[in-house]
């Protein structure tokens, strides 16, 4: 069987790029390329991960600049196509000043720089990177940021919620401000999600030896989808050349 | 076609906290009119007409500003075409902020 194949993008800036390297290829066994934010992402990559990190700076805006990266239309096609997308904080970041994600992440409400650990409880356990969790679990896990504090506006936040958007929230109420208390949103198909705390740095005892069970579930999550939506799209693929392109093959 | 500075003021939308706005005024300006009212002393109501020479400051807003020397054919073409970069390169994210953009003659 073939490995999971995983494209880390790369900005200038970023810093956990290879810590979500060691985990995905050293931890979980993946087949883990770097992409340069110039770059693109290569053909039969199964999902890709947006590391966290201090893209450009955070010039203008945390993610701003790099929302406009070349390997951005890339993501952005491959998000559409219902490849698994993971945006970790400044990742996660990008991803919502592109538009892939709704809303924003602000300044945190404490104007400070936010390094601790903290409690996820798991509200959407149906996507990529969720299927291995139950919803209501708690996930302990790291934060790292200065602007981590979600907001999106009342209809958007409304949508969000009953669409089953919300996949994360933080356990103790908003640690900084955000909206809700949301930790990590997704797309509307489920595909691409978007979290503020570090999965990488949770998920091996090394980094977690109190509880790194649940955090590693995210990316056993990915690992179980990852064959499967590859089978999918093969189907897919074959009911196109086989029907002339119309409907869909059933997975 | 003439030169400009362009002013373009980034800030929060109507109603979204500010939260060093919200501090600067809690922790330094309502403060020192406490102070200055009290001679520094405590008990202060938290008013600050006395203090900040009668400056009567109830709230404060930060933002960020651009800004920009443009060439431009008039001031309102410069302020237009500013708009127009700031909107599609999102130089400020429309669902969180508001933006200001005025023109004055380069000196």
């Amino acid at each position: 069987m073939r490995l999971v194949k995983v494209g880390i993008v790369v900005f200038p800036g970023s810093n956990c790029d290879r810590d979500m390297h060691h985990v995905l290829r050293d931890v979980f066994g993946f087949d883990v390329q770097y992409v340069w934010h110039t770059k693109t992402v290569p053909a039969g990559t199964d999902a890709v991960v947006l590391p966290g990190g201090f893209s450009y700076g955070d010039r203008l805006r945390a993610g701003a600049i790099a929302a406009h990266s070349p390997v951005m239309s890339d993501v952005r096609r491959l998000a559409s196509e219902g490849t698994p997308v993971l945006g970790v904080c400044n990742g996660f970041q990008i991803l919502t000043e592109c538009g892939i994600l709704p809303g924003a992440l602000l300044v945190n409400e404490s104007l400070g720089f936010m390094c601790q650990w903290t409690d996820l409880v798991v509200e959407n356990a149906s996507t990529p990177f969720t299927s291995m969790l139950y919803v209501g679990q708690r996930v302990p896990i790291p934060i790292a940021n200065g602007e981590g504090r979600y907001y999106a506006d009342e209809d958007t936040v409304r949508d969000l919620q009953r669409g089953g958007r919300v996949v994360f929230r933080y356990a103790d109420g908003s640690v900084n401000g955000s909206v809700g208390g949301i930790a990590g949103i997704c797309s509307d198909d489920g595909n691409v999600v978007g979290m503020m705390p570090h999965p990488e740095r949770a998920a091996e005892y090394e980094t977690n030896p109190v509880d790194c069970g649940p955090a590693r579930m995210i990316f056993e999550s990915l690992a179980g989808y990852a064959p499967v939506q590859r089978q999918r799209q093969r189907q897919i693929s074959h009911a196109g050349r086989v029907g002339g392109g119309e409907g869909e093959a059933r997975p | 076609m003439r030169r400009f500075i362009v002013t373009v003021v980034i800030e929060n939308k109507q109603g979204l906290s500010d939260p060093e706005g919200e501090t600067i005024l809690r922790d330094l300006v309502l403060k020192e009119g406490r102070d200055e009212a009290s001679g520094g002393g405590a008990g202060s109501n938290g008013s600050n007409e006395s203090g900040n020479n009668g400056c009567r400051i109830s709230e404060i807003k930060t933002a960020k500003m651009l800004r920009m020397t443009v060439d431009s054919r008039d001031a309102e073409s410069a302020v237009r075409d500013v708009r127009k970069v700031c909107d599609a390169l999102h130089l400020y994210n429309p669902i969180v902020s508001m933006v200001d953009i005025t023109a004055e003659p380069s000196p």
